[in-house]
């Protein structure tokens, strides 16, 4: 029975990763950018929460619907001021723009924060779980599951039912034939970036919920995010979160037989899937 | 005759390397022009030009009087001028309708061109409306990107080598449909290599060679051999 | 045409004037190097070490990047897997540390190859991440090698490195004690380990390989038109690449005899630095790396007290200039001047001037 437990803990936690993926994917998907600074982004939202929570002294979930809007906003700037200067055409470019802005992100955050590990307050929640038989689930690890489905959920819907996913994809297949048609690529990449902050957003709040965190913890958060983006297949929506699965149920097996082992587990079982499936599992045709 | 579309002493550089060398070009309004020329004569290079997608200055370029060479494509298709490019390049992940509907993003003024008046023309269009792009033929790829470009409602089309690749039936087709959108009032620029499809659907040609206009008159004004030698040089 | 005058002939040249003077320049340069440890302060040997271990891996990643388009941040795996692999032969094998800096790069060149294999698997951006998940496979993997100190690490024994090859011919030749005489022949070997290095990527440079690269890179023709096998040669620049950072890293690590899988794998020290120096100083150049390689040595022993806003001030003028400037101080200079010392393109010179249109 613990190995059911195991695993489905395993497919709980790809909740996370996928949240860490989803936001990934799409600014891939749209522009061809790999942020490098995706997981510290992820990091410097949960402090935001935690500004939020302690400074103004609102529950957290109230901080998480101001946090949205936020680092939408964020993102979006984000796009506009620098982002789109580095979409040069050199595959370069943009790398170090983002390696630098991981840097620049981590070392803020021990400025304003200092290096001491922190955790978001859901209060008697955070212990709480549900007893089914033999398995015992607990309930943010069960809500960071439904919200990841819901939001990947929502993010297709976006993508391949409304005339902004419709620009998304056309963009996508070429941001210079868009332009012919009316569309401002750039104006584009700033939208995809500000969703891809909301996808952070919800990452931060359950990243930060489960586990501790400093400015540190940053790039694990890429690792794991591209991980599952990879293992998923490129371009894939719901590819994330099959990918996020997989690689959480490999890092709690491999915690189970040695805490040690929990995040090498992950980091090989990705490197297995590249070996055999360089492509990931379910790319896109 | 009102001037539409103008370039004059147009010049087109990328980096070093100059594409065109001071042409000049006029389309009034309601005219069919094309632009022959071979392979390289900077025909391409005047179209993208005109369109956006290659650099130019804003004296080069008149849109109704206005200077406006230079300006960015995506505001180019607002002022009216929609472009058919080369090699069709459709959305290959979005379906037919998906592509015509991407087209309606440049549109700023309503000349009756909507998905409805879209599949009047290309009545096969409207039963593969939710195929994706990929999936269809070369000729009805070529509509699709008619059809897109229409759903801005163009001012004028500019249409880019929409011959090529076409069987000779499906050539004509084309060029029907496009006689029956020169009736809604658009003006038409084309740049062909098939002169025959050329000079049957324009009422003035002009050919380039080398980036510079060599020759410019009404299609039966001009003789076989002054054409080839505007074609070929000497 | 009279048959006096001979028929125009024209070959390919590398080389400049000004880079021939910078050739016997540099030559005197390093014979100088040499000789230092006589003369200067024991500090600034320490810093020169730094410096010639930093542009050890900027050139390496300059290769990387700047010729073979091989974004990596990863290569702190070799680094890395540079001072484990020294630590464990002077430790667990008992070899002498000097044996051991010149075996390491070859036991680390030859472990790239495999690892190689999988990194290549991916291209562009995703390439890039996929290193940066090697590295840190090997840092976890080795803070599991208790032996070598697990986690926490572990401090070379003071027996090995006091019988160290040489070590009592030099302390006595400069008068000075084994501990800094330790340190003069880990700065000779740098400084070997540097110009070395420098030698091999401008030769790789200047060859056809080289020529195919950049041409490839530039987008100017594509692979199979060159006739060379883009894929094996990238492979080979990688591998090169391994070589010269587990150097650099065996270096390192010897010369502060200290080791732990966070120092060894650390992706601020042996990346991000690097890559601020190759972009700082100009990339794809071979002079580039060295301008960065001094620059960041001397911004680091003046401003690394701040610490946070150190690395902040760093990340931003690394993004600025990317930004701004991307082919960096070199670039720029080479820009304005025309003046290259370390020329890799050929330019074609006719030898009859008289009978040539005098065209490039």
């Amino acid at each position: 029975m613990s190995a059911v437990n195991t695993i489905v803990q395993g497919i709980l936690l790809g909740g996370l990763y996928a949240l860490y993926a989803a936001g990934l994917s799409l600014i891939f998907g749209v522009m061809r950018l790999v942020n490098l600074a995706h997981g510290d982004f992820i990091v410097l939202a949960a402090f935001v929460l935690l500004g939020l929570g302690t400074a103004l002294g609102l529950p957290l979930p109230f901080a998480l619907i101001i946090a949205v809007p936020f680092m939408f906003a964020l993102g979006w700037a984000l796009q506009r001021t620098i982002l789109n200067r580095a979409l040069t055409g050199d595959l370069l470019v943009p790398l170090l723009v983002t390696f630098g802005l991981s840097i620049i992100i981590q070392n803020g955050l021990l400025l304003a924060f200092s290096a001491d590990s922190r955790r978001l307050s859901l209060g008697e929640l955070e212990t709480a779980s549900l007893d089914l038989g033999a398995l015992s689930i607990g309930v943010v690890p069960l809500l960071t599951f439904v919200v990841a489905l819901a939001a990947i959920a929502g993010l297709s819907a976006l993508f391949y039912r409304t005339p902004l996913g419709r620009t998304l994809r056309a963009t996508s297949d070429s941001a210079e034939i868009v332009q012919i048609m009316g569309v401002n690529p750039r104006a584009v990449f700033a939208i995809a970036m500000g969703l891809s902050f909301i996808f952070i957003a919800l990452a931060a709040f359950f990243m930060g919920v489960r586990a501790n965190f400093d400015p540190s913890a940053g790039p694990a958060r890429l690792l794991y995010g591209f991980e599952a983006v990879v293992i998923g297949g490129l371009g894939s929506i719901w590819g994330t979160l099959v990918g996020g699965i997989i690689l959480g149920i490999a890092q709690t097996i491999g915690g189970s037989i040695n805490p040690a082992w929990q995040t090498l587990a992950g980091h090989v079982v990705f490197l297995a899937v590249i070996l055999i499936r360089p492509t990931g599992l379910f790319r896109r045709q | 005759m009102n001037p539409l579309l103008q370039a004059r002493g147009l010049e087109v550089y990328y980096g070093n390397f100059q594409a065109l060398f001071g042409v000049d070009v006029t389309i009034n309004e309601g005219e069919t022009i094309a632009i022959i020329g071979a392979n390289g004569a900077g025909k391409s290079s005047f179209l993208n030009s005109l369109s956006g997608l290659a650099p130019s200055r804003a004296d080069h370029i008149y849109f109704e009087g206005r200077p406006v060479g230079g300006t960015s494509p995506f505001n180019m298709v607002k002022l009216g001028i929609g472009l058919v490019p080369e090699g069709r390049r459709l959305f290959p992940s979005l379906t037919v309708e998906e592509n015509l509907l991407m087209g309606a993003h440049g549109r700023t003024v309503d000349r009756g061109w909507n998905l409805d008046t879209v599949y009047d023309l290309f009545p096969v269009l409207r039963e593969r409306r939710h195929q994706m792009a990929p999936t269809l033929s070369g000729g009805q790829q070529q509509m699709v990107a008619i059809g897109r470009a229409l759903m801005a409602n163009p001012r004028i089309l500019l249409c880019d080598e929409i011959s090529l690749g076409l069987s000779p039936a499906i050539i004509r087709d084309v060029y029907a449909a496009l006689a029956e959108i020169k009736k809604h009032d658009t003006t038409i620029l084309i740049v062909e290599q098939d002169l025959t499809a050329a000079l049957n659907a324009a009422d003035r040609v002009y050919c380039l060679m080398e980036g510079r206009v060599t020759l410019e008159g009404a299609p039966a004004s001009l003789s076989k051999d002054a054409i080839r030698r505007a074609y070929f040089g000497a | 045409m009279s048959e006096t005058v001979p028929a125009p002939t024209a070959r390919t040249v590398i080389g400049t004037p000004i880079s021939r003077a910078a050739m016997a320049g540099f030559a005197i340069l390093v014979i100088g190097l040499v000789a230092a440890p006589a003369f200067v302060e024991r500090s600034l040997v320490a810093d020169l070490v730094l410096v010639f271990l930093m542009i050890t891996l900027a050139q390496c990643w300059n290769l990387l990047a700047g010729y073979a388009g091989l974004i990596s941040v990863g290569q702190q795996a070799f680094v890395g897997l540079g001072g484990y692999c020294l630590f464990a032969l002077i430790i667990l094998a008992g070899v002498d540390p000097l044996v051991a800096v010149l075996l390491t790069p070859l036991i680390v060149a030859v472990a790239s190859v495999p690892i190689g294999f999988v990194v290549f698997r991916l291209q562009g951006a995703y390439f890039a991440v996929v290193t940066w998940v090697v590295a840190e496979v090997l840092r976890l993997l080795l803070a599991q090698w208790q032996a070598l100190g697990g986690g926490t690490g572990n401090s070379l024994p003071r027996t090995a490195t006091s019988e160290m090859f040489a070590l009592e011919w030099v302390s006595e030749s400069f008068g000075v004690r084994s501990a800094a005489g330790r340190e003069i022949i880990i700065y000779w070997v740098a400084l070997a380990a540097v110009v070395v290095v420098i030698a091999l990527a401008y030769a790789m440079l200047r060859s056809r390989l080289g020529l195919a690269l950049s041409a490839i890179r530039d987008g100017e023709m594509p692979a199979e038109s060159v006739g060379v096998n883009i894929l094996r040669n990238k492979f080979i620049v990688y591998i090169f690449a391994a070589f010269g950072a587990s150097l650099a890293g065996a270096l390192y690590f010897l010369h502060v005899s200290r080791i732990s899988p966070d120092a060894a794998f650390s992706v601020l020290d042996w990346t991000a630095y690097v890559i601020f120096i190759v972009v700082i100083g100009g990339i794809g150049t071979i002079e580039g790396p060295i301008i960065g390689a001094i620059l960041f040595v001397v911004l680091q022993s003046q401003f690394a007290v701040y610490g946070p806003w150190y690395l902040i001030a760093l990340g931003a003028f690394g993004i600025v200039i990317i930004l701004v400037a991307p082919r960096g101080i070199w670039g720029l200079f080479s820009q304005a001047t025309g003046i290259q010392l370390f020329p890799t393109r050929r330019r074609l010179v006719l030898d009859n001037a008289r009978t040539s249109n005098q065209g490039e």
